[in-house]
């Protein structure tokens, strides 16, 4: 087990947010936080920041930025429900833009639609004001166990 | 590098700076290298913030996302006749293997139909040849798709 899984569990099992995220390199440069919702589950959200922007007329945040927080969202929220000895892998990554990114905070939610012996699939939805109207959905599969 | 093989050399040289000088590509560390044809080439230097596990060094999903992202749109540029303004419709990319930490990470892309509405496209990223890629990348992109261009025509010298 590495020394950062290590690091990542006692994080987790503490509910040290924060710090889960400072342990994350581009996560922190993205500025992402998240924490527990009102309903006990993940709640990630990103702050606005003008480094985060992609469209400077509109303004919008970059396209490849909302995919980058997605998927650091579906790689945590897989991390915290599970005892396991390495960090999984992302083997491919889905991502439909509805609307564009406003210069406010983004927030995602994430769900588990299937966790195998190997496998996750996780499904990841992005709003700002009104959740209702979603800034992008995104998919992703994990690989959990290392192989060859 | 020559533009002379893009739809519009001016507007491939335009948007391309455009696309690179965006503050989240600066964050990154985006560098454009140029077109051969009508495929851009981008570059992202491995750096200890661009990190994703820090047990390995290897470099966070969300830049190979950021990169494909962004030489995906300069390819749609490459095939503009004229300046518009285009957005991410969907993307998707497969990570084909872990990229080696330490090492820079070139995409090049192609945008291979340019339909009247939806420009499509796809992407590589690798270290050292695109046959031996890190990532493979598929998007859309939806054209015109805001009055307010992206890139004000008349502040260009």
């Amino acid at each position: 087990m590495s020394q950062f899984m290590e690091t990542f569990d006692r994080l987790r099992d503490e509910k040290r947010y924060a710090e889960v995220i400072a342990a994350v390199p581009y996560a922190r440069l993205m500025g992402v936080e998240f924490g527990e919702g009102d309903d006990g589950e993940l709640l990630f959200s990103l702050p606005f920041y003008e480094r985060n922007v992609g469209n400077t007329t509109l303004p919008a945040l970059h396209g490849g930025l909302i995919g980058g927080f997605l998927e650091n969202a579906a790689l945590l929220h897989l991390m915290w429900g599970r005892e396991s000895q390495e960090a999984p892998k992302i083997v491919d990554f889905s991502l439909d833009y509805l609307r564009s990114g406003r210069a406010q905070t983004l927030y995602a939610r994430c769900e588990i639609t299937k966790q195998g012996k190997r496998v996750a699939h996780v499904l990841i939805e992005a709003w700002q004001e009104d959740r209702k109207k979603p800034v992008a959905v995104a998919r992703a599969h994990f690989l959990l166990s290392a192989g060859s | 590098m020559s533009h002379a093989d893009a739809a519009n050399p001016e507007v491939l040289t335009a948007m391309g700076e455009l696309f690179v000088s965006l503050p989240h590509c600066r964050t990154l560390g985006f560098e454009y290298l140029g077109t051969v044809g009508r495929k851009p080439t981008l570059r992202v230097q491995w750096r200890e913030d661009l990190v994703g596990n820090p047990a390995t060094g290897v470099v966070h999903g969300g830049v190979i996302t950021s990169i494909v992202d962004t030489t995906s749109a300069v390819s749609v540029a490459a095939n503009m006749q004229d300046y518009e303004t285009i957005a991410t419709l969907d993307l998707r990319i497969d990570y084909l293997k872990a990229a080696t930490p330490g090492k820079a990470i070139y995409c090049t892309a192609e945008c291979y139909r340019m339909a009247s509405q939806i420009a499509f496209t796809r992407a590589v990223c690798y270290h050292d040849s695109p046959d031996d890629p890190i990532a493979h990348g598929v998007a859309t992109f939806m054209r015109g798709s805001n009055p307010k261009p992206m890139l004000q025509v008349e502040d260009k010298p």
